[in-house]
């Protein structure tokens, strides 16, 4: 009896049942979840890139307040640590904006290492017929990265800690900059770093754009041409400043 | 036609392969580049050797089956599949070297033929659309906007072949997976599925071992059927809303 009421039910349960679903809709989200992924990975690489570039903006353009003389710029990196007073202390303001890039960098870093393992793991067998591939912007991203992140370490030695700099003027950064763009190692330095930069933000910006899923048919041309103009705009303002100081126009 | 042909020869998928030296003569210029390959595979049995095994089977540039690097390209010289490439577009003398998709996701079988079921298993996590099977619907019971309709159709192009992957420097998948998603995603009958299916074909594409995508634009040169670029950021877009 209760056999055959149970077998009654399953019957009915059949007749009624919709096609089995893997459970439609949304699963918990989650950051770990994100970072797993090759393409959440690519987006934190995308908003750490853009953070970056955003700072580089501002930081090209207070570089040339260089050419305004020294009190200019010596008067800009002061007010630059007494930004937020009196809510935040002195200096405050720039060591929050450095723990944000040191944030950014390392995400940056860590997600480009992890995804160029997988990448090169993903064709263990190379082509014999060998053709050359993609732009040279894209094709240097890596070594290109590579470059950047060993200039920012010679480059904060340089003229933030000012270990390496000629003369090492805490709060004259212009006589810093001068003493520093007056030596042929650092100026060549400076300006190889500049136009690895300038290749990196090319394909990169674009490539933000690509991955954060914004780009589409219509807006491609345009964001390529913002790549391009970005690109030249931050090498051209960052390798003024070198180019002048060795041109003794700046002094 | 005479032509000097540099093959993949591989016995099998744990031995080791090599480029072979292979001379083919009398190719008229409209044999397809299969059927120079069959020319050659005839000469071979005749010598009593092994021909070279390749994968085809419509050969009308629609099933996806076919697929090798020719010179470096997938598919070769012309945006076309290998069995559409006609021999017209090589000339008199031309050494063409002829190799395998190579991705650590397609192993190789034998020669020219890899696995191509990381595909198949992508798919599983999530190309299709679960509904009640039976009669066909009524055309007019779901209106999809033309908008959608051509952007599905777009992405629905996609024959599998597995081109992008062969030419993407990272052995990535992402056009391949772009195309499926992006054709049920913006369909009102994949909606349902939208944010899990998005989510399940990604986690599946990293499992099977694929690289990522670096943004180089090679899949979408290499792709017979024209899938977009755009599929990707779109592909993209659906995984960071789900």
């Amino acid at each position: 009896m209760v056999m055959a009421s149970a077998t009654r039910t399953n019957r009915t349960n059949q007749a009624t049942r919709t096609p089995r679903t893997p459970a439609p809709g949304r699963r918990p989200s989650s950051a770990a979840s994100l970072w797993r992924s090759s393409v959440g990975k690519k987006a934190v690489m995308a908003v750490s890139g853009l953070v970056m570039l955003a700072y580089l903006v501002a930081h090209m353009l207070g570089n040339l307040k260089v050419f305004f003389g020294p009190d200019d710029i010596n008067g800009y990196a002061h007010w630059l640590r007494t930004i937020g007073e009196p809510f935040l202390h002195h200096g405050w303001f720039l060591w929050l904006a450095r723990l944000v890039l040191l944030a950014a960098v390392l995400a940056h870093g860590t997600a480009a290492y992890q995804l160029s393992r997988r990448d090169l793991r993903a064709r263990p067998v190379k082509y014999a017929h060998r053709r050359q591939r993609a732009t040279y912007a894209t094709r240097t991203m890596r070594w290109g990265g590579v470059i950047l992140g060993l200039f920012v370490v010679w480059h904060i030695l340089d003229l933030t800690t000012l270990t390496v700099n000629p003369a090492a003027e805490e709060g004259h950064p212009y006589q810093n900059i001068v003493a520093s763009f007056s030596t042929w190692y650092s100026g060549a330095v400076y300006c190889l770093a500049m136009l690895a930069l300038g290749l990196h933000v090319r394909h990169g910006f674009w490539s933000a754009a690509q991955t954060l899923g914004v780009n589409n048919p219509r807006r491609d041309r345009a964001l390529k041409l913002g790549a391009n103009a970005l690109a030249l705009l931050l090498t051209a303002g960052f390798l003024s400043v070198p180019v002048a100081v060795m041109a003794g126009l700046v002094r | 036609m005479n032509l000097t042909l540099r093959i993949w020869r591989q016995q099998g998928p744990d031995t080791p392969g090599e480029m072979t030296e292979y001379r083919v003569s009398g190719i008229s210029e409209d044999m397809s580049f299969l059927e120079m390959l069959d020319t050659l595979n005839e000469e071979l049995i005749l010598r009593g050797e092994r021909p070279v095994a390749f994968d085809h089977d419509c050969r009308e540039g629609i099933c996806g089956a076919c697929g090798m690097v020719i010179n470096g390209q997938a598919h070769g010289p012309e945006r076309t599949t290998t069995c559409q490439l006609h021999m017209r577009h090589f000339t008199d003398g031309d050494t063409v070297d002829v190799e395998p998709w190579r991705a650590g996701a397609f192993p190789v079988v034998r020669d020219l033929v890899v696995d191509r079921s990381a595909l198949d298993r992508i798919i599983g996590s999530g190309g299709y659309v679960t509904a009640p099977t039976g009669s066909a619907p009524e055309a007019h019971a779901t209106p999809v906007p033309k908008e959608a309709a051509d952007l599905a159709f777009e992405h629905a192009e996609c024959i599998g072949c597995g081109a992008c992957v062969a030419a993407c420097p990272n052995g990535s998948a992402m056009l391949f997976t772009a195309a499926k998603v992006v054709h049920l995603n913006v369909l009102p009958q994949g909606a349902p599925e939208r944010a899990s299916r998005v989510r399940n074909m990604v986690e599946t594409m990293d499992a099977e071992g694929f690289g990522g995508c670096t943004n180089t634009g090679e899949c979408a040169t290499a792709c017979p059927k024209g899938i977009p670029l755009s599929g990707i950021a779109r592909l993209n877009r659906e995984f960071l809303r789900s």
